[in-house]
């Protein structure tokens, strides 16, 4: 249900008529939103909705072309992120800035850190401020202060723009959180959960933008949709269900997300025996054709890094890794592509895209050598593939000579998909494929790979959202600390079983061992060695 | 493999939205695909022709472009490789040096086996490759940053030059056929430099846009960790593209050798890596890596040329000229820094 847009008064947070065009695209239309204070609203939307730009309107870093904001019904004059933390309005952006080399205090008061005559650090000070803060918010348990920038895990670095955000000379008022379980485990999740009650409950307006339903209805009152930079609908979250928001979002239904099928043969393309590199320890694993196995655990398990033992960046230092039966050394990625393993890594950006060259070039890199004479690039055949795999994959541009930057996360996603389809792989490991992805595509992506593995790919999924585990995975392996420790097939399988190995505790060193073996009899598929 | 996948397209689709171009989008992509910045450079060329050919008739006169396009063979060669260098990300400030220690060889290669041109061209470009293996290997296996791996080579390879030479000119080559040839030749009307230009620039076009080496030279330059993920090997890459900017460095020493009679240590070659960073950050090369193109090098060889030659022609002081060509390049830099909207917060990136 639908409750008609607030009148953009009263107390709270409040975006009134803002319209935001960078050059001829229009990110923004006549946007009015209202933020209460004492409530949590959700903002949600596909990537390319607007709702980072709204963040950034509220928060000083852009300025809106028509429009203004309020806070308590006071029109403020945003010009800089400065201003929006003068008047109390905070963000914790989905990449925590952190300076490495220094502490978690000078982290926190970077700016405006205690100094006495001289300009000289005042580490009494510092100490004595950075205690009783931690102490003020309840975080005194979880983040020593004395700790580097770059030794903290990535929900310590969350922590600190946290305290960041509810430290300063004036008081938050309004405390906007940019998708910030992106990077968290789900134990880690309610602790900051907890705190964005406590946030709540002391009367501040918490703004909260997430992708991930079962956040929103467990933290949201109120949910706002944007949709094609116009609000779609203000819903209460009492009231509302996921169907009602997938369809503002994306104005149509999504039946079903998941698209699983059971289509794995007994051919194994991945055999993996004891694996051993400096992060992960005596992995044993196996993928075969048309499965989609998952791997799943808590950020920092030692999946990201196993896979990309098995793109073959890292070196292997004991352990074997056999491909459709035969023993493969990998001295390099370039190996494990002409193996037929593809990664599509976690940091899409960093990892995978050329953000300045066009679909095109980004799709056919790993196809060069298929589509070149001599030295030379057939340009019309390499033309033909991107223009294949973009409409295969549907992604959304306006040519494939459109430069990868200009495309939202979902469509970034789909080019780095194309690029592996391209090569068609054996085997095809997928790091967190949905990362930032909206809805739409989201389905879409799971659609893809439904596909793949019906064509016989082996399919290596890591995740860190488990109704995507459990929906895509015919078999889920466990990983803590670079150790499998637990195998589950899809009967097995439940959120609790799935939680239950990935935070087990470490006591016993010599289980995980037993239990990292999965029993390779015969050719069943779904070796059962639960814990 | 993948035949399973939907081929069906729907309205949004790729494909159906570039069925309907308005006018104005027409205009940008073919403004886009003759070259926003090459436009500029044709642009600021004209007016540097048009100013000093106002000023002095003689300027835009057959001779005196001559003068002008065998006067930037040489920094010439020198920005079309180092062009290639920082698309791949890196830098080569060494390249002058490179230069002075190849004319040196090439003379003193050329005296000591009794006037055997090729022996010392070849002697040359092989010293080039040589120094070009070891900057890309101090770089990579010593992780030394390029700028600084390369301004250590400025200086020695300086100084090789002048411990070998005794720091002054050396030999005389204009008495030999080929030399004679390279300095002075002409084919249908245009010096045999500039046809050596000409084909280097054009070698390295084709390389850097029809090759796959081209394409992954890009990769590298704009994401290397991804290049290398998408397996490229970087390491060989950046060892051959030093070693090609060791051998093109060397064959302008050839030619700066060639055209000044004598093997050269360090007059003549000084300044050029400067000249040649000027040339390819005007010409639109990215600075970070990743952008750029051979085309717009030459476009601003072409301008840097016109205006030495027109301020020379115009008796002003060669003091003066160093202070625009540094001028230039932080202008072109700014530009470039402008257009891809970063704030200016701290370091640039």
């Amino acid at each position: 249900m639908t409750i008609p847009t607030a009148a953009a008064s009263g107390a709270g947070l409040a975006a009134e008529a803002i319209t935001k065009r960078f050059g001829p695209v229009q990110a923004l239309r006549d946007v009015t939103l209202h933020f209460p204070p004492g409530q949590v609203t959700a903002l949600m939307g596909e990537n390319g909705a607007g709702k980072s730009t709204l963040l950034r309107i509220l928060t000083g870093d852009h300025q809106p072309t028509e429009g203004r904001v309020l806070l308590d019904g006071q029109v403020l004059d945003l010009n800089a992120p400065t201003d929006a933390r003068r008047a109390g309005i905070r963000i914790i952006p989905q990449e925590p800035e952190i300076i490495p080399h220094v502490s978690v205090a000078e982290n926190v008061y970077a700016g405006s850190l205690p100094r006495r005559a001289g300009r000289r650090l005042d580490r009494s000070e510092l100490r004595r401020r950075i205690t009783a803060d931690l102490e003020r918010l309840g975080f005194d348990k979880v983040l020593d202060p004395e700790l580097l920038g770059s030794q903290l895990t990535a929900a310590q670095r969350q922590l600190v723009e946290i305290l960041r955000a509810l430290t300063g000379d004036t008081a938050p008022r309004a405390i906007a959180f940019d998708e910030p379980t992106s990077s968290l485990s789900d134990h880690e999740v309610d602790a900051l959960f907890a705190l964005i009650g406590r946030l709540r409950d002391a009367g501040i307006a918490v703004i909260y933008v997430s992708h991930r339903m079962k956040e929103i209805f467990r933290l949201a009152d109120r949910i706002a949709v944007l949709r094609d930079g116009t609000v779609a609908g203000t819903v209460d979250a009492r009231t509302t269900d996921e169907g009602e928001l997938v369809r503002l979002m994306v104005g149509r239904d999504l039946s079903t997300l998941f698209a699983r099928q059971h289509v794995a043969t007994d051919r194994v393309v991945l055999q993996v025996d004891n694996l051993t590199t400096d992060d992960v320890h005596d992995v044993s694993l196996e993928v075969r054709a048309g499965e989609v196995v998952a791997l799943a655990g808590l950020i920092g398990a030692g999946r990201s890094e196993l896979a990309l033992a098995l793109a073959g960046d890292t070196p292997v230092r004991s352990g074997t890794i056999r491909v459709d039966g035969s023993v493969v050394r990998l001295r390099g990625p370039r190996d494990a592509i002409r193996c037929g393993i593809g990664l599509a890594p976690e940091e899409r950006k960093a990892q995978a895209l050329f953000l300045q060259r066009t679909i095109r070039d980004n799709t056919s890199l790993v196809s060069l050598g298929r589509l070149r004479r001599w030295r030379f690039v057939n340009r019309g055949r390499e033309k033909a593939l991107a223009q294949d795999y973009a409409n295969r994959l549907r992604v959304r541009a306006p040519s494939i000579e459109a430069e990868v930057r200009t495309l939202s996360g979902g469509n970034q996603q789909k080019v780095v998909l194309a690029r592996w389809l391209a090569r068609k792989p054996a085997l095809l490991i997928l790091d967190e494929p949905t990362r930032g992805v909206d809805i739409g595509a989201k389905a879409e992506i799971y659609q893809i790979i439904a596909d793949l593995a019906r064509a016989g790919t082996a399919i290596l999924v890591i995740s860190s959202e488990l109704p995507e585990v459990l929906g895509l995975a015919d078999r889920v392996l466990v990983m803590q600390n670079g150790r499998v420790t637990g195998h589950l097939d899809h009967t097995q399988a439940t959120e609790e079983a799935i939680l239950a190995l990935a935070m087990a505790d470490d006591l016993t060193p010599d289980l995980p061992h037993e239990t990292t073996t999965a029993p390779r009899t015969g050719t069943d598929p779904a070796p059962g060695g639960t814990r | 493999m993948t035949t399973a996948l939907s081929v069906d397209r729907e309205p949004g689709d790729l494909g159906d939205l570039g069925d309907r171009p308005t006018p104005a989008a027409t205009a940008r992509t073919w403004l886009a695909r003759a070259g926003g910045q090459n436009l500029g450079l044709i642009g600021a060329l004209a007016l540097v022709l048009t100013v000093f050919g106002s000023l002095n008739p003689n300027y835009l006169g057959w001779d005196n472009i001559q003068v002008i396009a065998e006067a930037v063979t040489i920094s010439g060669l020198l920005a079309v490789v180092q062009t290639v260098v920082i698309i791949c990300g890196a830098l080569d400030i060494s390249v002058g040096s490179q230069a002075g220690l190849a004319s040196v060889t090439s003379a003193m290669v050329f005296t000591a086996t009794g006037s055997n041109s090729l022996l010392g061209i070849g002697a040359a470009i092989a010293i080039g490759a040589v120094i070009g293996v070891l900057n890309g290997a101090v770089i990579i296996y010593g992780r030394v940053n390029a700028t600084i791996a390369t301004l250590a080579g400025l200086a020695a390879y300086k100084g090789i030059a002048q411990l070998i030479s005794n720091g002054s000119a050396q030999g005389y080559v204009l008495n030999d056929s080929l030399f004679v040839f390279l300095s002075r030749g002409k084919i249908a009307g245009l010096p045999v430099m500039v046809w050596l230009l000409l084909l280097a620039a054009a070698a390295v076009n084709v390389l850097l846009k029809y090759t796959d080496i081209g394409r992954n030279i890009f990769a590298i330059g704009g994401n290397d960790t991804a290049a290398r993920l998408a397996g490229i090997n970087l390491n060989k890459y950046l060892i051959a593209v030093y070693a090609l900017s060791g051998m093109v460095a060397a064959a302008a020493g050839v030619l700066l050798t060639a055209r000044t009679g004598s093997g050269q240590p360090v007059s003549g070659s000084e300044g050029l890596e400067l000249q040649s960073i000027t040339a390819a950050a005007l010409g639109g090369c990215a600075l970070k890596g990743g952008r750029g193109g051979i085309g717009g090098t030459l476009l601003a060889v072409a301008l840097l040329g016109a205006l030495q030659n027109g301020l020379t022609v115009q008796g002003i002081n060669a003091f003066w000229q160093n202070v625009a060509q540094g001028a230039l390049l932080v202008a072109a830099v700014v530009i470039q820094q402008r257009r891809t909207g970063e704030r200016a917060v701290g370091l640039p990136a």
